[in-house]
């Protein structure tokens, strides 16, 4: 048989049968249980649900913003709550909402593009969405107990710094946050892994939909730009509560770090948002063109490019710092560069629109108001990042407009182009036409007629995030027109959320394909199978080349037809050719994950509210059930070999090392782990730049002689697992435990000496910067070299369990792979505060 | 090895230039600040100048030779757009495309990043 050409159908009986036993195997379960489930199609709707609701919540407090400065010395809210409103607005509306909804879209489409049955790691994905869920809540619940976190969405020390200043609010933001940022890279690599690994078979890199690319490069942004943050958010938590003075210029800090830190996550940030939006729009344009998009390649470069470009731009948020004109310079010259790429996929979709056959639909009409409000808030953007421009506009509504109009025309608009056009996909109904227009036109009018005067207030002086203002400045008539604007804009959401929330009674059912779009998505059933069967992709647009495609998907004639053995399935192919080369099998519902993310986002809560205690206990029991579930759900022994997969082609069930998903998810995990160390690291330089002398006189820590035992220890027990690994495919289990548990004995080693080294040397971190950052980096080396422990007595543990052997091994492999990164660690921690004060001194 | 030609298109030529672009960006930005830290406001750039220049001179050779590489990829243009047959050549080419506009926005965005220098004299 030609590889891909589909099968004979088979018989009646046995369809029925395959159907009855795919049936079973990916059942939604019912009742209470349905919450366990942890399938992409429940998941991804939770997902996206939630991240609607967070949005809808943050555009009530922006309504409340608008009606407080509607009218000059309004009363309606008193300063410190219209802090609070402000604050979370812009907390919500990006930590909350535009970053979740894209990883919520993602999952909850892109197996469908690829015509996978699920993504790589369901269970991973649902951990998320929990503590996505857990972590909301906590952060938005905070404003009905006037607790809020109330400093900014940025949060600048000193004033988000000084307990009495902020209160508990501030705390909120930083642990409810950075468990959320955990949930987002988590996503990260269950996309980029999804997206690499998880397409039909055939379906080569350059057949890819565009959403793919997109989502592949906001995967890597994700991976860069938000470890910093949470590294930030360490050496912030630490200052708020351990008095670790990193950004208090008394002793030593510095608030600007914080700005750095805050900003290479915020900058590339923007466009993790407007990335995977405008992904949408390209697979909505092509669709109402009727025709391939023009310029497929052109928008991977927009992609890499500006995925790339992102993170040269963070400094012109701090262009008013008093930072060298030159810096000033190298940031303004990359934030103009980025508007190529950026405008090279606008170019492409306006002319696949001429090329094509336009359908003016719903989601059509969203694209093009999209693009144009983008294209506003662009330009402004190119006036912004011309410094001298930014520090007469810094800090004004001006500013406030631009980000509107970037992040309203390039987020909000094309999601709710996606909305209307996914609706049927997801819902099996489409959303009402008619409501539709209506909405978009009170959504355009109503946006513009808000911020477009925001311009003017800005321009005449009016700064951001003042509670009110007086008569006489020329402000008050443009501040009222955008509070109508608002409130005629927030009148256009209501439309849409009154049709999603209240179908018509004669609502259309749709046939599976009711856009005629050329994407595999569009095969998608009601069953929950999904797709029948996992075509072979020979285009770009397999449903307008292939007429016979859908109908031989649905007759079974492709891979996977049926669940022989009743476990879920996926299949796994090559990155870059996709040929297939495995069978994935998948973990099946469980609550597991919800209960691992409530506890971890127990402990997140504890030590907001100081409980540190209780919060160590629930963080325990969290990594308690995080190993029950790899115990229970990973690396699982199969009951053969191989796996027909139909077709005649027979794929492995197990594979190992770099040929398995989750090696690739470890890899993809440490690289996000790396940016957050570096960041630690970039902290202990940047202190040094900023200082004459670093290490300050009189502080003689940590010495050289505990920092290089532990340097040597932690190697040796890297060396160990990379001998370990290598006894256990030589077939010696026995000298697989014997590696293990000496390397065990000499990383605690090297911990311990580690740990001991500014403590015997007095270094006391509340004193100064530099004994601060020196703790900062042991106490995150020795947390490493702490869970590398844990990960070695769970391959010991396996190993006697006879769950890890030399054929089954993905365990040793994915953890030496760990040891790696740990290794990296201990030897530049050791480098830095060891040796580089030692070549500092000469 | 970037200067020997890769046999392979794949996608971590396709991501070499931005990371030139992204090393020389921040070699650029790194010397300049800590220059500007050390030697205080009314410091002349001096050197940084040259080094700046020096760097860019190498970043644009990289990327022109990922370029190149990428030309070669591409068929030297022989074969247009969209290069979306389901063949190992048409994602061969298709790489190479890619990565030849990825490398040409590199080079102009690595020229941005220079100018600077070419402006500004001093750590003011």
């Amino acid at each position: 048989m030609t590889a891909g050409k589909p099968a004979p159908a088979p018989s009646a009986a046995l369809f029925r049968e395959q159907e009855r036993r795919l049936g079973r195997t990916w059942e939604t379960p019912k009742g209470w249980r349905y919450w366990s489930s942890v399938n992409n199609a429940q998941v991804g709707l939770w997902y996206t649900a939630t991240s609607l609701a967070f949005f809808l919540f943050a555009g009530l407090l922006g309504l409340l913003i608008r009606a407080q400065l509607a009218v000059p010395d309004s009363t309606l809210l008193t300063a410190k709550f219209y802090n609070q409103v402000f604050t979370l607005h812009g907390t919500v509306m990006m930590f909350l909402f535009a970053v979740p909804i894209l990883e919520a879209v993602a999952i909850l489409i892109m197996p469908s593009m690829y015509a996978a049955r699920d993504l790589p790691f369901p269970r991973l994905s649902s951990f998320g969405f929990w503590s996505f869920l857990i972590g909301g809540v906590f952060v938005c619940g905070s404003i009905f107990f006037n607790a809020a976190p109330d400093s900014g969405w940025f949060m600048y020390p000193p004033l988000a710094t000084d307990t009495k200043q902020s209160g508990i609010g501030a705390d909120i933001w930083l642990l409810g946050l950075s468990f959320i940022e955990i949930a987002s890279i988590a996503a990260a690599v269950e996309l980029i892994v999804g997206v690499l690994k998880c397409r039909p078979p055939g379906m080569r890199i350059n057949m890819m939909p565009l959403y793919g690319w997109y989502v592949l490069i906001v995967g890597g942004m994700i991976l860069f730009a938000f470890p910093p943050l949470i590294a930030g958010d360490i050496l912030f938590e630490m200052e708020r509560m351990a008095d670790w003075p990193f950004f208090d210029a008394k002793r030593g800090g510095d608030p600007l770090l914080w700005q750095h830190l805050f900003w290479i996550f915020g900058h590339p940030e923007v466009y993790i948002i407007f990335l995977p939006s405008i992904a949408l729009l390209a697979m909505i344009v092509p669709t109402f063109a009727q025709r391939p998009i023009i310029g497929y390649s052109w928008i991977v470069l927009a992609a890499v490019g500006t995925g790339f470009l992102s993170f040269g731009l963070w400094v012109h948020h701090m262009f008013a710092t008093g930072l060298p004109a030159v810096s000033l310079g190298f940031f303004s010259a990359a934030s103009e560069a980025v508007a190529i790429p950026t405008s090279v996929q606008i170019f492409v979709f306006i002319a696949t629109v001429l090329a094509g056959r336009l359908i003016f639909s719903t989601p059509m009409l969203f694209a093009t108001g999209a693009l144009a409000i983008f294209v506003f808030g662009g330009l402004t953007g190119v006036m912004v990042a011309l410094a001298p421009f930014d520090w007469q506009a810094h800090d004004t509504y001006f500013i406030v407009a631009h980000l509107h109009y970037v992040l309203i025309g390039g987020t909000v608009f094309p999601l709710i182009a996606g909305l209307y056009y996914f609706y049927p996909l997801v819902m099996r109904r489409v959303l009402s036409d008619r409501l539709g227009r209506i909405a978009f036109w009170l959504m355009f009018i109503g946006f513009n007629v808000a911020f477009l005067p925001m311009h003017f207030t800005g321009l005449r002086g009016m700064p951001r995030r003042v509670f009110t203002y007086p008569e006489g400045f020329g402000w008050e008539w443009l501040n009222l027109v955008s509070s109508i604007g608002a409130f005629v804009l927030a009148a256009g959401i209501a439309v849409i959320v009154y049709d999603v929330l209240w179908p018509r009674r004669a609502e259309r059912r749709i046939k599976q394909n009711p856009w005629n779009a050329g994407t595999l998505e569009w095969l998608t059933t009601d069953a929950p199978w999904a797709v029948r069967t996992v075509p072979h992709v020979a285009s770009r647009y397999p449903l307008w080349d292939d007429p016979d495609l859908a109908r031989h998907v649905n007759e079974a004639r492709y891979y996977l037809p049926d669940a022989a053995e009743e476990k879920r399935e996926t299949l796994i192919t090559t990155p870059l050719d996709g040929e297939p080369v495995q069978c994935l099998r998948l973990p099946g519902n469980s609550f597991v994950p919800m209960v691992a993310a409530i506890f971890i986002g127990a402990s997140f809560v504890g030590t907001a509210f100081h409980f540190y205690w209780t919060s160590l206990a629930f963080g325990v029991v969290g990594v308690g059930v995080i190993l029950y579930w790899l115990w229970t759900g990973t690396a699982i022994i199969p009951e053969k070999e191989q796996k027909d997969v139909g077709l005649g082609l027979k794929l492995p069930v197990y594979v190992s090392g770099s040929d398995s998903v989750g090696w690739w998810a470890m890899l993809i995990t440490m690289l996000g782990d790396m940016s957050a160390f570096f960041s630690l690291v970039f902290g202990y330089f940047f202190f040094w730049t900023v200082h004459e002398n670093f290490p300050p006189a009189g502080m003689d820590g940590p010495g050289v002689f505990w920092p290089s035992v532990a340097g040597a220890a932690g190697l040796a027990a890297w060396a160990l697992m990379l001998a370990a690994r290598r006894l256990n495919a030589m077939g010696s289990a026995m000298g697989l435990r014997a590696a293990i548990a000496v390397s065990v004995v000499l990383a605690a080693l090297g911990a311990a000496a580690l740990l001991y080294a500014p403590w015997v040397t007095e270094l006391n971190p509340t004193l100064h910067s530099y004994p601060a950052i020196v703790w900062v980096l042991v106490l995150w080396t020795a947390l490493h070299i702490a869970l590398g422990m844990l990960m070695q007595l769970y391959c010991l543990a396996r190993s006697f369990a006879g769950l890890l052997t030399t054929r089954y091994d993905i365990d040793i492999h994915n953890v030496v792979l760990y040891w790696h990164f740990a290794a990296i660690t201990v030897a530049v921690t050791v480098a830095v505060i060891a040796f580089f004060p030692l070549a500092m001194r000469g | 090895m970037v200067f020997a030609f890769r046999r392979q298109a794949d996608l971590w030529l396709l991501l070499t230039s931005p990371t030139v672009w992204a090393l020389h960006f921040l070699a650029c930005y790194i010397l300049a600040a800590i220059h500007c830290a050390k030697a205080g406001e009314s410091a002349e750039l001096g050197a940084v100048r040259l080094w700046v220049i020096a760097f860019t001179v190498a970043a644009l050779v990289v990327v022109a030779v990922t370029g190149a590489n990428a030309f070669r990829h591409w068929g030297f243009g022989a074969n247009d757009p969209p290069h979306d047959a389901p063949t190992a050549a048409d994602r061969r080419r298709f790489i190479g495309y890619a990565t030849l506009l990825v490398s040409a926005l590199s080079f102009v965005a690595i020229v941005f990043t220079a100018l600077p220098v070419l402006f500004v004299t001093d750590c003011r």
